[in-house]
This record gives structure tokens, sequence and C-alpha cells, in this order.
């Protein structure tokens, strides 16, 4: 990749990516350890003509993303744990809606208050299941910094493809630790918008699907008006209680995702010839696990790895291809066994899982998942 | 010749969900004739609102709209102004979506002095829910959660926001129409936060319970029980004793949020 070379923080990574993607706005709410984001969106964004604003809590911030991705802004918020469960009642309305922007958590520790310096990977089913209600959930998890930089773009095409809300999920260590990244030239990364409607404004219908299971959204102001509400509606956008047409659109939302996964899910899979053990790990955990991987190689245990970019919808078959492969799954993750129960659900006994687990504000560190890794071999 | 109500209105959209006597229609023509008073263009006005009987309103009307969350219309209405500042902003909230659940963002977008307009239909009750009491519910009075009388006390919804901030604030009663559609006029002209506090009436949920007569009864209690700010100025605090104050109680110029963030938005262009 060719480009500019600079030395990021992880949360730096995430608002430059946004402005590569084309993010003009962003609402907040201070919350640490994700304040980086807000800090110098709030210097960049008037730069380019775009806005900044610090709302006055974070159900207010996650409220103004959407108001403005309405207006056919590019829109992203930025939170951490206690921040992403009061964005949570409009994350649903973003749902339903289909209005596209894109939602960063970088995890700390909890619940309630937790721990504000601690990394964390505790919001894991809160990504998938925190807002009430059926509803597609896309979670991205990057690594490094270089990858939030570049899943942050990613984000916010696969959002105004698909007209749904995407979460990048990082914590407090890739948040804050520092990289030397590049950052691509303009184009050379592919920019998504939204679909827009190109029929004539008295003909357009808000949530018709007859040419595609994503329609067409028109900015307001654009000379197309159209009613947006949270209430389940049927394709012209207004309200409506009929089984007959709500069900059928419960079942859209969820296959915007499921009919997308080529455009969706991406992982990584090392496998090692002879392995009998697997490490499935996703953010900073997956940088300790390669670091025990390679350990473990030296001292003559191959070993698999796989790591999710993508942990939602979640990487059902890989997972099932490394169970075939090996006996044992271990699965390192910063909380108390979120991960681990998806990992044991896809599977079906087909290999047996234990898990690594911290949730005392340190990393899981290399020597963790090795000594995991020499137990179960 | 009468209003022609149908060029704002959306075809197929009524019956509205209101109940039989409910004041909140007259609040709706109110800001109907405003908008026309004052030559909005449909294309370039977005009508926001939360949940509620009142919230229900932008779903009857032709303009861009949108029906958010519980309390949060003023939260997505400063991500829709600041993203067009061009647009035509207007919130339509209760009293229980705007003042309780949504509290915080109309204090805050009073002290922001953002150009939105925000009318508050005032019925002193959460009426969609089966008239619990809400923040304007007056002390003492029945609501299905207060039945042995209400024991909190009441927002001055005008007090409240100037004491946050508002730079046009005025409150106006379905009995009487024509100065509430000239105080939603001079709100939506008005470059700032407006906030107009919309007296009217839910006979079903609040004045049932409370015995205060029949709808019209109810529309007519304003006429007897509310003062002019001019005419009050000649009456003695016994007279006033109980009456409510309408008209306009603050009209200032103070600079607007969008504006100066796009002073911002030079400076930092270099400009």
């Amino acid at each position: 990749m060719s480009g500019k070379e600079v030395f990021y923080q992880g949360n730096e990574a995430c608002a430059e990516g946004a402005l590569y993607a084309g993010c003009r706005f962003f609402g907040g709410y201070p919350i640490t350890p994700s304040t980086e984001v807000a800090e110098l969106l709030s210097r960049r964004l008037p730069k380019v003509g775009g806005a900044f604003i610090q709302m006055e809590d974070e159900i207010a911030a996650m409220a103004s993303i959407i108001g403005a991705s309405l207006v056919g802004k590019k829109s992203l918020t930025a939170t951490s744990g206690p921040g992403m469960s009061l964005k949570l009642e409009n994350l649903g309305f973003a749902c339903i809606t289909e209005v596209p922007c894109v939602i960063l958590n970088v995890m700390r520790g909890g619940p309630s208050t937790g721990l504000p310096t601690g990394p964390s990977q505790s919001d894991v089913m809160q990504a998938k299941w925190g807002t009430h209600g059926d509803h597609p959930a896309i979670v991205l998890t990057p690594a490094s910094v270089q990858e939030i930089f570049n899943e942050t773009v990613r984000a916010f095409n696969i959002s105004e493809r698909l007209r749904t809300p995407v979460i990048l999920l990082t914590d407090e260590i890739i948040g804050h630790m520092r990289e030397k990244i590049v950052i691509p030239e303009k184009g050379e990364l592919e920019i998504w918008d939204r679909p827009r409607p190109d029929c004539p404004p008295e003909e357009y219908l808000p949530y018709d699907t007859s040419k595609g299971i994503v329609p067409p959204m028109a900015d307001f102001g654009s000379g197309y008006r159209f009613h947006v509400t949270g209430l389940n509606h049927d394709a012209s956008g207004f309200p409506t209680n009929k089984p007959s047409l709500v069900e059928p659109e419960e079942e859209r939302l969820m296959a915007k995702v499921t009919e997308n996964l080529d455009m969706i899910e991406k992982y990584e899979y090392f496998q090692k010839d002879g392995a009998k053990v697997g490490v499935m790990a996703f953010g900073s955990s997956a940088r300790s696990a390669k670091a025990a991987i390679k350990q473990a190689q030296e001292e003559g245990i191959p070993v698999d790895l796989l790591r999710p970019v993508t942990l939602w919808p979640y990487p059902e078959g890989p997972t099932i291809e490394m169970a075939g492969r090996v006996d044992t799954i271990v699965v390192p993750e910063m909380n108390l066994g979120q991960m681990i129960n998806e990992v044991q659900r896809c599977i079906e006994g087909r290999a047996k899982v234990v898990g690594v687990n911290r949730v005392d504000g340190d990393p899981i560190t290399p020597e963790n998942i090795l000594q995991k890794i020499r137990e179960v071999v | 010749m009468a209003f022609n109500y149908d060029q704002y209105m959306r075809p197929g959209k009524l019956p509205h969900i209101w109940c039989p006597g409910c004041a909140h229609g007259t609040v709706m023509k109110a800001i109907i004739r405003a908008i026309d008073r004052v030559g909005l263009e449909k294309d370039r006005t977005v009508i926001v609102s939360g949940i509620g009987c009142a919230s229900r309103m932008p779903g009857y009307v032709d303009f861009n709209t949108l029906h958010t969350t519980h309390g949060r219309s003023l939260a997505f209405a400063t991500g829709v102004k600041m993203a067009d500042p061009s647009l035509n902003v207007i919130c339509v909230a209760g009293d229980g979506d705007s003042l309780a659940i949504g509290g915080n963002h109309f204090i805050h977008a009073c002290r922001r002095n953002i150009d939105i307009t925000m009318i508050v239909f005032n019925n002193n009750i959460y009426g969609m829910t089966g008239g619990q009491f809400s923040p304007t519910t007056p002390h003492g009075r029945l609501a299905s959660t207060t039945p042995y009388g209400n024991p909190d006390y009441a927002f001055d919804v005008a007090e409240l926001s100037m004491g946050a901030g508002a730079t046009y604030v005025s409150r106006g009663t379905v009995y009487h129409a024509v100065p509430l559609e000239r105080q939603i006029a001079d709100g939506i002209t008005h470059n700032g936060f407006s906030v107009i506090d919309a007296l009217c009436t839910c006979p079903t949920t609040y004045g049932r319970r409370n015995k205060l007569g029949s709808p019209i009864d109810m529309i007519l209690w304003f006429k007897d029980n509310t003062v002019g700010i001019k005419a009050a100025q000649k009456l003695s605090p016994e007279e006033m004793e109980g009456k409510i104050l309408t008209g306009v109680f603050r009209n200032d110029i103070k600079p607007e949020y969008c504006e100066e963030y796009q002073k911002i938005v030079e400076m930092a262009q270099g400009g």
C-alpha cells in the first residue's frame, strides 16, 4: 500500500479512517478510553467542512448521528462500555429505520462504571444482543492500529451499502497503543455510498424492496419527502401492525446481513500441520495468542489460530473447520466467557473447548495462553 | 375563504389516532397555518417528534418527518440541523416526552440556542400510556399513578426554558388558537431556539379522572383561567391568584449555534 506513513494511536486511526471513508458528522459524549476520537475529529471535521458536536449525553450523541445521516452525511460516534449501554436504545432505531451509521466501542471493564482505564472484551454479547428486539448485528474487531484504520473504512462501506449501523469493537489496549501505519492515498481504498433513489419523488417509497433487499435512501431536504418511524412500517414508511407485513420486514433486516456474508465476513486462519490445539481469539487477545503460538511452535507444539475480524455475524464456517482439525480449542478473552459460548454452539461437540479468562484489568499475556496450550496438549 | 389544510396533509393518513375531544388537532392546525404564514417550503422542512400522542402528528403532515424514540426528538433534530443548517427544523412533543425522559435534551437545546422550534403539546398527562402523571401535572391532581393525588410539583415550561437559555419563549392555549398560531410563526422565524408551550387538553385520561367536565368545558377553562402578559400588569396579585400567564415571555437576539459553528469552520479552514 502506498501512502503516508504515520505513527498513530488506535483511536486516532479510527478518526482518520472515518474521514477517509467520507465521514462528515461526529456526535459524541466524552468517555475514557475513547475520547481521542472526539478530540481529533473536533479539530479535523471543520477543516473538511464537516460538523462536530459534543452532545449532552450518549443517548443524544447516538440520536444526533442518525439525524445527520438522514440528511445524507456519513456519521460516527465513539464511546466505551457505559456509554454503549446508553446508545443501545437508538441503535435499535437505526436498525429498524435502516439508517447507516458507525459506532466505535472501545471496551473497558464493567459492569457499570467498571474499570475506566482498564481493557476488556466484555461487550461481545452486548454488541450482538444489546438493543431490544430481533435485529441484525455487524461487529468488526480490528487487532492493530493499521487494521483499525482499514476496518473503520470498511465499517462505513458496509453500513452505507446495507443501510444498517455497524459497530467497531476495540479495547483500551489497541485504542491507546501506537504503531506505524500507512494512510492510503485517496482512491486507493474503495469508498461506497448508500443507494439513492432515481425515481421521481412522487413515486418514491422509502422501504420499497422490489428492486433489491436494500431499499434506496433519499436525503431529507433533497425533494423526496418521506416518513421515518421506529414503529414497524410498510414500504411507504408509515406504521403498520399487519402480521403479513411485519414479519417479512423483520426477516429482511436479518437477511441483509445473512445474504451478504461475502461482503461482511473477514477472518485470519493460520493452520499448522499436525496441530491438535487451535486458538480462537480476537482483538488484543489475538495479539497475545500469536505470540503464544510462536512460542509453542518453538517448543514443538503446532497450534492453529482463528482470528475473526468480523465478530458478528459470528464466523461459523471457519470455527467448524478448525474444530474438525484439532482436539481442543482454546478461547482467550478478557471476560468471564462470552465468545466461548458461540464457539461451543457452532462446533456442537466436535472438539473440546477451554477458556483463558481475565477480568482484572490486565491483558491476557502470551504466557497465560501458552500455559493453557501446554495443559491441553 | 376557509384555510385549505389539505395542501399540507398526507392523503390517506386520516383519521388520526387522537381520542374524540382531544385538542391536539387544534395545535396541529395552528402549526400548519403558522408554516403557511411564514412560507416554509415542504421540501426544506423537517418535523421531528418523540413518543406519545403528540408525537404521532408528523405522520399526518406532508414534510420530511421523523418519529423517533421517547424523549429524543431534540437530539435527533440537532443532528439534522447541524448536518444541514439551511433546513427548517420543528419539533413536536408532549409534556412527558419533552420534560421528563427528554428533559436533559430540552435544557441543552435551550442552552445551545440552536435554530429549532419546539412546540410542547402540554396536556398535563401521559395520554398514550393511559393517564400517568407527567412533569406538568399539577400538584394534588389525580392520575393513574397518583391515585391519592400527585405528590410532585409541576414544571413551568416557560420558566424552565428561560432559565436554560432559550431565546424565544411563549405560551398559548387551544382556546386562543389564533395567537397560538402567531406565536408558532414567530418561533419559526426566530433565529435561535424557540419554545412554544401550547396548553391543550386530554379529556379522556386527565379531564375525566379529575372531573373537569366535557372537552368543551376543558377548553373554555383556558378562557377564564389564563391572562395575557400585558393584561396581567394591570391586575393585583389577588386577581392573578391561580391564573396562568400567556403570551410571549422572551424574544431575544443571541448568536445562533449553527452560525457560531460556521465561524469555527471558517477559522479551522484558515479563513
